[in-house]
Protein backbone atom coordinates (compact mmCIF):
# COMPACT_ATOMS: atom_id res chain seq x y z
CA UNK A 1 0.00 0.00 0.00
CA UNK A 2 2.47 2.52 0.85
CA UNK A 3 4.79 1.76 -1.55
CA UNK A 4 2.24 2.17 -4.28
CA UNK A 5 1.72 5.77 -2.91
CA UNK A 6 4.88 6.44 -2.88
CA UNK A 7 6.01 4.88 -6.63
CA UNK A 8 3.14 7.30 -7.37
CA UNK A 9 4.80 10.08 -5.98
CA UNK A 10 8.08 9.41 -7.68
CA UNK A 11 6.71 9.20 -11.03
CA UNK A 12 4.80 12.67 -9.92
CA UNK A 13 7.81 13.94 -9.50
CA UNK A 14 9.48 12.92 -12.85
CA UNK A 15 7.55 15.60 -14.27
CA UNK A 16 10.16 17.85 -13.09
CA UNK A 17 12.91 15.86 -14.52
CA UNK A 18 14.88 17.25 -17.63
CA UNK A 19 13.72 15.60 -20.57
CA UNK A 20 15.13 12.29 -22.10
CA UNK A 21 13.94 13.10 -25.49
CA UNK A 22 16.54 15.09 -28.33
CA UNK A 23 13.99 17.49 -30.85
CA UNK A 24 15.91 16.13 -33.48
CA UNK A 25 16.05 19.12 -36.41
CA UNK A 26 16.39 21.39 -33.89
CA UNK A 27 18.51 19.87 -31.52
CA UNK A 28 21.30 17.68 -32.74
CA UNK A 29 21.77 14.15 -30.52
CA UNK A 30 25.97 13.93 -29.91
CA UNK A 31 27.27 11.10 -32.37
CA UNK A 32 30.42 9.83 -31.43
CA UNK A 33 33.88 9.56 -33.68
CA UNK A 34 33.02 5.77 -34.25
CA UNK A 35 29.35 6.07 -34.75
CA UNK A 36 28.85 3.92 -37.81
CA UNK A 37 26.84 6.44 -40.49
CA UNK A 38 27.76 7.00 -43.71
CA UNK A 39 30.62 5.30 -45.65
CA UNK A 40 33.24 7.64 -47.09
CA UNK A 41 36.35 6.46 -48.71
CA UNK A 42 39.89 8.65 -47.30
CA UNK A 43 43.00 9.88 -48.74
CA UNK A 44 46.62 9.23 -47.98
CA UNK A 45 48.24 12.17 -46.26
CA UNK A 46 49.56 13.07 -49.45
CA UNK A 47 46.19 13.43 -51.10
CA UNK A 48 46.34 10.13 -52.76
CA UNK A 49 43.57 7.50 -53.00
CA UNK A 50 43.74 5.06 -50.20
CA UNK A 51 41.73 2.62 -52.06
CA UNK A 52 43.64 -0.32 -53.80
CA UNK A 53 40.51 -2.42 -54.73
CA UNK A 54 41.06 -5.73 -53.10
CA UNK A 55 38.01 -6.13 -53.12
CA UNK A 56 37.66 -7.24 -49.55
CA UNK A 57 35.08 -4.80 -48.31
CA UNK A 58 32.67 -6.39 -51.22
CA UNK A 59 33.16 -9.62 -50.18
CA UNK A 60 32.63 -9.31 -46.78
CA UNK A 61 29.48 -6.87 -47.56
CA UNK A 62 26.81 -9.28 -46.03
CA UNK A 63 23.89 -7.36 -48.23
CA UNK A 64 26.36 -7.10 -51.31
CA UNK A 65 25.38 -3.35 -51.55
CA UNK A 66 29.31 -2.36 -52.76
CA UNK A 67 30.11 -2.49 -56.08
CA UNK A 68 34.39 -2.33 -57.54
CA UNK A 69 35.93 -2.18 -60.36
CA UNK A 70 39.98 -2.74 -60.30
CA UNK A 71 42.65 -0.70 -62.11
CA UNK A 72 46.27 -0.30 -62.16
CA UNK A 73 47.80 3.60 -62.85
CA UNK A 74 50.80 4.51 -64.91
CA UNK A 75 52.63 4.58 -61.55
CA UNK A 76 52.03 1.24 -60.63
CA UNK A 77 49.37 2.57 -57.82
CA UNK A 78 46.28 -0.03 -57.88
CA UNK A 79 43.13 1.83 -57.43
CA UNK A 80 39.24 1.16 -58.05
CA UNK A 81 37.89 2.17 -61.65
CA UNK A 82 34.46 2.23 -60.18
CA UNK A 83 33.46 2.31 -56.49
CA UNK A 84 29.54 1.99 -56.15
CA UNK A 85 28.23 1.83 -52.72
CA UNK A 86 24.03 1.36 -52.92
CA UNK A 87 23.00 2.87 -49.58
CA UNK A 88 19.58 1.48 -50.09
CA UNK A 89 20.99 -1.76 -48.94
CA UNK A 90 23.93 -0.85 -46.40
CA UNK A 91 23.17 -1.68 -42.93
CA UNK A 92 25.62 0.03 -41.81
CA UNK A 93 27.48 -2.69 -40.00
CA UNK A 94 30.90 -1.48 -40.15
CA UNK A 95 32.36 -4.74 -41.83
CA UNK A 96 33.97 -2.94 -44.72
CA UNK A 97 35.52 -0.96 -42.80
CA UNK A 98 36.82 -3.78 -40.61
CA UNK A 99 38.36 -5.82 -43.86
CA UNK A 100 39.78 -2.60 -45.28
CA UNK A 101 43.55 -3.67 -45.02
CA UNK A 102 44.27 0.28 -46.37
CA UNK A 103 41.74 2.26 -43.84
CA UNK A 104 40.64 3.60 -47.17
CA UNK A 105 36.45 2.82 -46.17
CA UNK A 106 35.55 4.70 -43.01
CA UNK A 107 32.06 5.12 -41.32
CA UNK A 108 31.44 8.32 -40.49
CA UNK A 109 28.83 9.98 -37.70
CA UNK A 110 26.66 11.66 -40.47
CA UNK A 111 23.42 9.41 -40.93
CA UNK A 112 20.74 12.34 -42.05
CA UNK A 113 20.73 9.99 -45.61
CA UNK A 114 17.56 10.82 -46.43
CA UNK A 115 16.19 10.68 -50.18
CA UNK A 116 12.92 10.96 -52.24
CA UNK A 117 13.98 8.53 -54.82
CA UNK A 118 15.47 5.07 -54.13
CA UNK A 119 18.14 5.85 -57.09
CA UNK A 120 19.68 9.06 -55.28
CA UNK A 121 20.65 6.48 -52.58
CA UNK A 122 23.64 4.74 -54.63
CA UNK A 123 26.34 6.87 -54.37
CA UNK A 124 29.40 6.85 -56.64
CA UNK A 125 33.08 7.53 -56.36
CA UNK A 126 32.61 10.98 -56.68
CA UNK A 127 30.14 10.66 -53.97
CA UNK A 128 32.15 8.76 -51.25
CA UNK A 129 35.79 10.10 -51.58
CA UNK A 130 37.04 12.69 -49.39
CA UNK A 131 39.91 14.84 -49.06
CA UNK A 132 41.34 14.17 -45.93
CA UNK A 133 42.44 11.04 -44.18
CA UNK A 134 39.63 10.44 -42.18
CA UNK A 135 40.23 8.80 -38.65
CA UNK A 136 44.00 7.88 -39.26
CA UNK A 137 45.67 11.00 -40.22
CA UNK A 138 48.99 9.84 -40.73
CA UNK A 139 48.79 6.25 -42.30
CA UNK A 140 49.61 5.80 -45.96
CA UNK A 141 49.69 2.26 -47.07
CA UNK A 142 52.18 2.85 -50.02
CA UNK A 143 55.03 3.80 -47.39
CA UNK A 144 54.63 0.95 -45.85
CA UNK A 145 53.82 -1.85 -48.24
CA UNK A 146 56.54 -3.49 -50.08
CA UNK A 147 54.80 -2.90 -53.32
CA UNK A 148 57.39 -1.02 -56.18
CA UNK A 149 55.66 2.31 -57.54
CA UNK A 150 56.52 5.13 -59.45
CA UNK A 151 59.03 7.15 -56.26
CA UNK A 152 59.51 4.72 -54.23
CA UNK A 153 61.03 1.36 -55.04
CA UNK A 154 61.55 -2.05 -53.10
CA UNK A 155 62.99 -1.73 -49.48
CA UNK A 156 62.66 1.90 -49.63
CA UNK A 157 59.07 1.69 -47.35
CA UNK A 158 58.83 2.82 -43.72
CA UNK A 159 60.27 -0.45 -40.97
CA UNK A 160 61.23 -2.41 -44.26
CA UNK A 161 64.61 -3.98 -45.11
CA UNK A 162 66.27 -3.49 -48.62
CA UNK A 163 65.26 -6.63 -50.75
CA UNK A 164 67.68 -9.64 -50.53
CA UNK A 165 70.09 -10.12 -53.38
CA UNK A 166 69.00 -13.48 -54.16
CA UNK A 167 71.77 -13.63 -56.64
CA UNK A 168 74.22 -13.19 -53.71
CA UNK A 169 73.31 -16.26 -52.16
CA UNK A 170 74.52 -18.82 -54.76
CA UNK A 171 77.48 -20.93 -53.99
CA UNK B 1 -40.38 28.25 -26.56
CA UNK B 2 -37.73 30.18 -24.73
CA UNK B 3 -37.46 27.11 -22.13
CA UNK B 4 -37.31 24.47 -24.75
CA UNK B 5 -34.53 26.21 -27.40
CA UNK B 6 -32.43 26.17 -23.83
CA UNK B 7 -32.84 22.20 -23.13
CA UNK B 8 -31.95 21.52 -26.73
CA UNK B 9 -28.79 23.73 -26.65
CA UNK B 10 -27.94 22.10 -23.28
CA UNK B 11 -28.92 18.49 -25.06
CA UNK B 12 -26.47 18.92 -27.89
CA UNK B 13 -23.70 20.77 -25.96
CA UNK B 14 -24.18 17.71 -23.73
CA UNK B 15 -23.78 15.50 -26.31
CA UNK B 16 -21.24 16.89 -28.02
CA UNK B 17 -19.07 18.19 -25.06
CA UNK B 18 -17.76 14.97 -23.62
CA UNK B 19 -16.78 13.59 -27.03
CA UNK B 20 -15.15 17.06 -27.55
CA UNK B 21 -13.59 16.19 -24.24
CA UNK B 22 -12.68 12.51 -25.44
CA UNK B 23 -11.01 13.96 -28.26
CA UNK B 24 -8.72 16.08 -26.00
CA UNK B 25 -8.59 13.37 -23.84
CA UNK B 26 -6.48 11.24 -25.83
CA UNK B 27 -3.71 14.28 -26.62
CA UNK B 28 -4.12 15.28 -23.21
CA UNK B 29 -2.93 11.59 -21.90
CA UNK B 30 -0.11 11.37 -24.31
CA UNK B 31 1.44 14.73 -23.50
CA UNK B 32 0.68 13.95 -19.64
CA UNK B 33 2.20 10.33 -19.83
CA UNK B 34 5.56 11.56 -21.52
CA UNK B 35 5.70 14.12 -19.14
CA UNK B 36 5.57 11.69 -16.25
CA UNK B 37 8.15 9.43 -18.77
CA UNK B 38 10.63 11.95 -18.89
CA UNK B 39 9.83 12.31 -22.85
CA UNK B 40 8.11 14.91 -24.26
CA UNK B 41 5.05 13.48 -26.63
CA UNK B 42 3.67 14.69 -29.49
CA UNK B 43 4.85 18.29 -30.23
CA UNK B 44 4.50 18.88 -33.98
CA UNK B 45 1.25 19.09 -35.15
CA UNK B 46 0.11 22.72 -34.76
CA UNK B 47 1.33 24.70 -31.74
CA UNK B 48 2.02 22.20 -29.07
CA UNK B 49 0.99 19.30 -30.66
CA UNK B 50 -3.03 20.23 -30.88
CA UNK B 51 -3.53 18.90 -34.47
CA UNK B 52 -2.16 15.61 -33.43
CA UNK B 53 -5.84 15.24 -32.34
CA UNK B 54 -7.20 15.75 -35.66
CA UNK B 55 -4.52 13.46 -37.37
CA UNK B 56 -5.61 10.72 -34.94
CA UNK B 57 -9.34 11.29 -36.20
CA UNK B 58 -8.29 11.58 -39.72
CA UNK B 59 -6.32 8.44 -39.41
CA UNK B 60 -8.91 6.06 -37.83
CA UNK B 61 -11.63 7.55 -40.05
CA UNK B 62 -9.78 6.44 -42.85
CA UNK B 63 -8.93 2.89 -41.71
CA UNK B 64 -10.53 -0.25 -43.61
CA UNK B 65 -13.82 -0.66 -40.80
CA UNK B 66 -13.15 -4.71 -41.77
CA UNK B 67 -15.68 -7.31 -40.08
CA UNK B 68 -14.19 -10.84 -39.89
CA UNK B 69 -16.06 -13.09 -41.80
CA UNK B 70 -16.39 -15.87 -38.67
CA UNK B 71 -17.41 -13.15 -36.55
CA UNK B 72 -20.71 -12.58 -35.05
CA UNK B 73 -22.22 -9.55 -37.35
CA UNK B 74 -25.19 -8.18 -35.40
CA UNK B 75 -23.59 -8.51 -31.98
CA UNK B 76 -20.04 -7.41 -33.45
CA UNK B 77 -21.77 -3.86 -34.89
CA UNK B 78 -23.81 -3.25 -31.70
CA UNK B 79 -20.96 -3.32 -29.23
CA UNK B 80 -19.13 -0.65 -29.48
CA UNK B 81 -22.43 1.66 -30.66
CA UNK B 82 -23.11 0.09 -26.68
CA UNK B 83 -19.70 0.93 -25.34
CA UNK B 84 -20.29 4.79 -26.54
CA UNK B 85 -24.50 5.44 -25.83
CA UNK B 86 -23.85 4.10 -22.26
CA UNK B 87 -21.27 6.32 -21.18
CA UNK B 88 -23.22 9.21 -23.33
CA UNK B 89 -26.30 8.67 -21.91
CA UNK B 90 -24.66 8.82 -18.33
CA UNK B 91 -24.08 12.06 -18.90
CA UNK B 92 -27.74 13.27 -18.91
CA UNK B 93 -28.09 13.09 -15.01
CA UNK B 94 -24.30 14.88 -14.54
CA UNK B 95 -25.31 18.88 -13.12
CA UNK B 96 -22.70 21.14 -14.78
CA UNK B 97 -23.86 24.03 -13.14
CA UNK B 98 -26.74 25.02 -10.52
CA UNK B 99 -30.07 23.57 -13.20
CA UNK B 100 -27.79 22.80 -15.69
CA UNK B 101 -28.33 19.20 -16.55
CA UNK B 102 -30.21 17.38 -19.58
CA UNK B 103 -32.20 15.58 -17.01
CA UNK B 104 -33.18 16.41 -13.17
CA UNK B 105 -33.74 12.83 -12.49
CA UNK B 106 -34.43 11.98 -8.47
CA UNK B 107 -32.27 8.36 -8.94
CA UNK B 108 -29.45 10.20 -11.49
CA UNK B 109 -27.37 8.10 -9.18
CA UNK B 110 -28.91 4.93 -9.81
CA UNK B 111 -29.56 5.90 -13.30
CA UNK B 112 -25.56 6.04 -13.75
CA UNK B 113 -25.03 2.61 -12.00
CA UNK B 114 -27.70 1.05 -14.03
CA UNK B 115 -26.02 2.74 -17.10
CA UNK B 116 -22.30 1.34 -16.07
CA UNK B 117 -23.79 -1.85 -15.79
CA UNK B 118 -25.20 -1.98 -19.15
CA UNK B 119 -21.39 -0.54 -20.07
CA UNK B 120 -20.05 -4.05 -18.94
CA UNK B 121 -22.03 -6.10 -21.84
CA UNK B 122 -20.23 -3.96 -24.17
CA UNK B 123 -17.10 -5.57 -23.71
CA UNK B 124 -18.79 -8.69 -23.14
CA UNK B 125 -20.59 -8.81 -26.41
CA UNK B 126 -17.61 -7.76 -28.14
CA UNK B 127 -15.01 -10.54 -27.01
CA UNK B 128 -18.11 -13.06 -27.75
CA UNK B 129 -19.10 -12.14 -30.96
CA UNK B 130 -15.56 -11.67 -32.35
CA UNK B 131 -15.01 -15.71 -32.06
CA UNK B 132 -11.36 -15.16 -30.64
CA UNK B 133 -9.94 -17.02 -28.19
CA UNK B 134 -8.09 -13.68 -27.15
CA UNK B 135 -10.98 -11.92 -27.45
CA UNK B 136 -13.18 -14.20 -25.81
CA UNK B 137 -10.66 -14.14 -22.44
CA UNK B 138 -11.30 -10.18 -22.63
CA UNK B 139 -14.68 -10.25 -22.83
CA UNK B 140 -14.67 -12.94 -19.91
CA UNK B 141 -12.35 -11.17 -17.47
CA UNK B 142 -14.21 -8.36 -18.44
CA UNK B 143 -18.02 -9.77 -17.29
CA UNK B 144 -16.07 -10.74 -13.41
CA UNK B 145 -14.13 -7.74 -13.14
CA UNK B 146 -17.02 -5.20 -13.92
CA UNK B 147 -19.67 -7.63 -11.97
CA UNK B 148 -17.26 -7.22 -8.85
CA UNK B 149 -16.30 -4.08 -8.65
CA UNK B 150 -20.24 -2.75 -9.59
CA UNK B 151 -21.01 -4.00 -6.30
CA UNK B 152 -19.01 -1.93 -3.96
CA UNK B 153 -18.76 1.06 -6.45
CA UNK B 154 -22.84 1.16 -5.84
CA UNK B 155 -22.10 0.50 -1.76
CA UNK B 156 -19.37 3.14 -1.98
CA UNK B 157 -21.83 5.70 -3.31
CA UNK B 158 -24.48 5.00 -0.73
CA UNK B 159 -22.67 6.68 1.97
CA UNK B 160 -23.21 9.59 -0.46
CA UNK B 161 -26.28 9.49 -0.67
CA UNK B 162 -26.78 8.55 2.83
CA UNK B 163 -25.31 12.21 3.87
CA UNK B 164 -26.90 14.16 1.44
CA UNK B 165 -30.22 12.50 1.65
CA UNK B 166 -31.07 11.96 -1.85
CA UNK B 167 -29.92 10.35 -5.11
CA UNK B 168 -30.65 13.38 -7.18
CA UNK B 169 -27.05 14.38 -7.91
CA UNK B 170 -27.66 18.15 -8.39
CA UNK B 171 -29.16 18.02 -4.50
CA UNK B 172 -25.94 15.94 -3.47
CA UNK B 173 -23.77 18.93 -5.01
CA UNK B 174 -26.24 21.62 -3.32
CA UNK B 175 -25.65 19.10 0.06
CA UNK B 176 -21.72 20.08 -0.11
CA UNK B 177 -21.95 23.67 0.05
CA UNK B 178 -20.21 23.87 3.59
CA UNK B 179 -17.82 20.69 3.30
CA UNK B 180 -17.25 18.68 0.28
CA UNK B 181 -17.97 15.25 0.55
CA UNK B 182 -14.88 13.94 0.67
CA UNK B 183 -13.88 14.85 4.14
CA UNK B 184 -16.46 12.91 5.87
CA UNK B 185 -16.32 9.66 2.85
CA UNK B 186 -12.99 9.64 2.60
CA UNK B 187 -12.95 5.94 2.59
CA UNK B 188 -16.13 5.78 0.17
CA UNK B 189 -14.07 8.27 -2.33
CA UNK B 190 -11.07 5.98 -2.33
CA UNK B 191 -13.30 3.02 -3.02
CA UNK B 192 -15.09 4.94 -5.48
CA UNK B 193 -12.10 5.91 -7.31
CA UNK B 194 -10.07 2.55 -7.57
CA UNK B 195 -13.97 1.04 -8.65
CA UNK B 196 -13.62 3.59 -11.26
CA UNK B 197 -10.92 2.82 -12.26
CA UNK B 198 -12.01 -1.11 -12.75
CA UNK B 199 -14.98 0.02 -14.42
CA UNK B 200 -13.42 1.72 -17.17
CA UNK B 201 -10.84 -0.62 -17.29
CA UNK B 202 -7.64 2.07 -17.18
CA UNK B 203 -4.59 0.53 -16.96
CA UNK B 204 -4.19 -0.62 -13.15
CA UNK B 205 -7.05 -2.67 -13.98
CA UNK B 206 -6.95 -3.17 -17.36
CA UNK B 207 -7.15 -7.14 -17.27
CA UNK B 208 -9.73 -6.61 -20.05
CA UNK B 209 -7.13 -5.45 -22.73
CA UNK B 210 -3.77 -6.14 -20.71
CA UNK B 211 -1.92 -6.00 -24.57
CA UNK B 212 1.17 -7.98 -22.93
CA UNK B 213 -0.55 -11.35 -22.45
CA UNK B 214 -4.22 -11.06 -24.32
CA UNK B 215 -3.08 -9.38 -27.74
CA UNK B 216 -5.74 -6.32 -27.63
CA UNK B 217 -8.55 -8.52 -25.15
CA UNK B 218 -11.88 -7.48 -26.24
CA UNK B 219 -11.54 -5.65 -29.29
CA UNK B 220 -8.50 -7.89 -31.14
CA UNK B 221 -10.88 -8.09 -34.09
CA UNK B 222 -11.76 -4.33 -34.40
CA UNK B 223 -10.61 -1.85 -36.62
CA UNK B 224 -11.28 1.66 -38.18
CA UNK B 225 -13.82 3.76 -36.49
CA UNK B 226 -15.43 0.22 -34.27
CA UNK B 227 -11.69 0.21 -32.69
CA UNK B 228 -12.40 3.90 -32.31
CA UNK B 229 -15.72 4.02 -30.58
CA UNK B 230 -13.91 1.38 -28.48
CA UNK B 231 -11.74 4.42 -27.73
CA UNK B 232 -13.58 7.34 -27.53
CA UNK B 233 -16.03 5.20 -24.82
CA UNK B 234 -12.84 4.52 -22.49
CA UNK B 235 -11.78 8.08 -22.73
CA UNK B 236 -15.58 9.56 -22.13
CA UNK B 237 -15.81 7.16 -19.52
CA UNK B 238 -12.88 8.09 -17.57
CA UNK B 239 -14.30 11.89 -18.53
CA UNK B 240 -17.77 10.55 -17.02
CA UNK B 241 -15.97 8.86 -13.61
CA UNK B 242 -14.33 12.05 -13.22
CA UNK B 243 -16.84 13.99 -13.82
CA UNK B 244 -18.96 11.89 -11.09
CA UNK B 245 -16.03 11.55 -8.34
CA UNK B 246 -16.08 15.84 -8.83
CA UNK B 247 -19.87 15.52 -8.54
CA UNK B 248 -20.19 13.46 -5.54
CA UNK B 249 -16.74 14.23 -3.54
CA UNK B 250 -15.41 17.52 -4.53
CA UNK B 251 -18.51 19.62 -4.37
CA UNK B 252 -19.38 19.89 -8.01
CA UNK B 253 -19.56 23.51 -9.11
CA UNK B 254 -18.60 25.63 -6.11
CA UNK B 255 -16.04 27.09 -5.61
CA UNK B 256 -14.97 30.90 -4.85
CA UNK B 257 -14.76 34.00 -8.02
CA UNK B 258 -14.69 31.41 -11.33
CA UNK B 259 -18.37 30.73 -12.58
CA UNK B 260 -19.44 27.80 -11.82
CA UNK B 261 -19.11 25.59 -15.05
CA UNK B 262 -15.42 26.53 -15.29
CA UNK B 263 -15.31 24.59 -11.63
CA UNK B 264 -16.84 21.89 -12.26
CA UNK B 265 -14.24 21.40 -15.92
CA UNK B 266 -11.41 21.99 -13.92
CA UNK B 267 -12.07 19.76 -11.54
CA UNK B 268 -12.81 17.27 -13.54
CA UNK B 269 -9.77 17.58 -15.79
CA UNK B 270 -7.82 17.35 -12.30
CA UNK B 271 -9.00 13.78 -11.99
CA UNK B 272 -8.53 12.79 -15.58
CA UNK B 273 -4.77 13.81 -14.68
CA UNK B 274 -4.68 11.75 -11.93
CA UNK B 275 -6.69 8.94 -13.79
CA UNK B 276 -3.81 8.81 -16.20
CA UNK B 277 -1.16 9.37 -13.58
CA UNK B 278 -2.37 5.87 -12.05
CA UNK B 279 -1.36 4.92 -15.83
CA UNK B 280 2.21 6.23 -15.32
CA UNK B 281 2.74 4.44 -12.21
CA UNK B 282 1.19 1.56 -11.37
CA UNK B 283 1.48 -2.08 -13.08
CA UNK B 284 -1.14 -4.41 -13.66
CA UNK B 285 -2.03 -7.08 -10.87
CA UNK B 286 -2.34 -10.73 -11.94
CA UNK B 287 -5.92 -11.44 -12.48
CA UNK B 288 -6.47 -13.40 -9.06
CA UNK B 289 -5.01 -10.49 -7.28
CA UNK B 290 -7.85 -8.23 -9.01
CA UNK B 291 -10.36 -10.30 -7.37
CA UNK B 292 -8.96 -10.74 -4.23
CA UNK B 293 -8.95 -7.16 -3.60
CA UNK B 294 -12.27 -6.48 -4.62
CA UNK B 295 -14.41 -8.78 -2.75
CA UNK B 296 -11.60 -9.30 0.65
CA UNK B 297 -10.77 -5.67 1.08
CA UNK B 298 -12.88 -3.00 -1.29
CA UNK B 299 -16.54 -4.65 -0.72
CA UNK B 300 -15.89 -5.47 3.53
CA UNK B 301 -14.34 -1.94 3.26
CA UNK B 302 -17.30 -0.40 1.94
CA UNK B 303 -19.45 -2.16 4.09
CA UNK B 304 -18.09 -0.67 7.03
CA UNK B 305 -18.02 2.58 5.12
CA UNK B 306 -21.84 2.31 5.07
CA UNK B 307 -22.32 0.94 8.25
CA UNK B 308 -20.30 3.77 9.91
CA UNK B 309 -22.22 6.66 8.02
CA UNK B 310 -25.46 5.33 8.62
CA UNK B 311 -24.73 5.02 12.45
CA UNK B 312 -23.57 8.61 12.63
CA UNK B 313 -26.66 10.11 9.93
CA UNK B 314 -29.06 8.54 12.73
CA UNK B 315 -27.58 9.06 15.73
CA UNK B 316 -27.46 12.95 14.43
CA UNK B 317 -30.57 12.92 13.37
CA UNK B 318 -32.08 11.33 16.15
Amino acid sequence: MFSILRSIWLIFTHAIRPRETVSYPEQQPYAPPRFRGRIVLTRDPDRQERCVACYLCSAVCPTDCIAIQGAVAEDGRHYPAVFRINFARCIYCGFCEEACPTLAIQLTPDAEMGEYRRHDLVYEKDDLLIDGPGKYPDYNFYREAGLAIQGKDKGEGENEAPPVDVHGLLP
Amino acid sequence: MNETLRSMLIIVSMLVAPLLIAAANIFIERRLLALWQDRIGPNRAGPFGLLQVMADMIKIFTKEDWIPPFADRPLFILAPALAMSTVLLSFAVIPVAPGVSVVDLNIGLLFFLGMSSLGAYSTVLAGWSSNNKYALLGGLRAAAQMLSYEVFMGLSLLGVALLAGSFNLGEIVEAQRQVWFVIPQFLGFVIFFIAGLAETHRTPFDLTEADSELVAGFHTEYSGMKFGMFFVGEYMGITLISALITTLFFGGWYGPVLPPVIWFLLKTFIFIAVFILMRASLPRPRYDQLMALGWKVLLPLSLLNLVITAGIALATNG
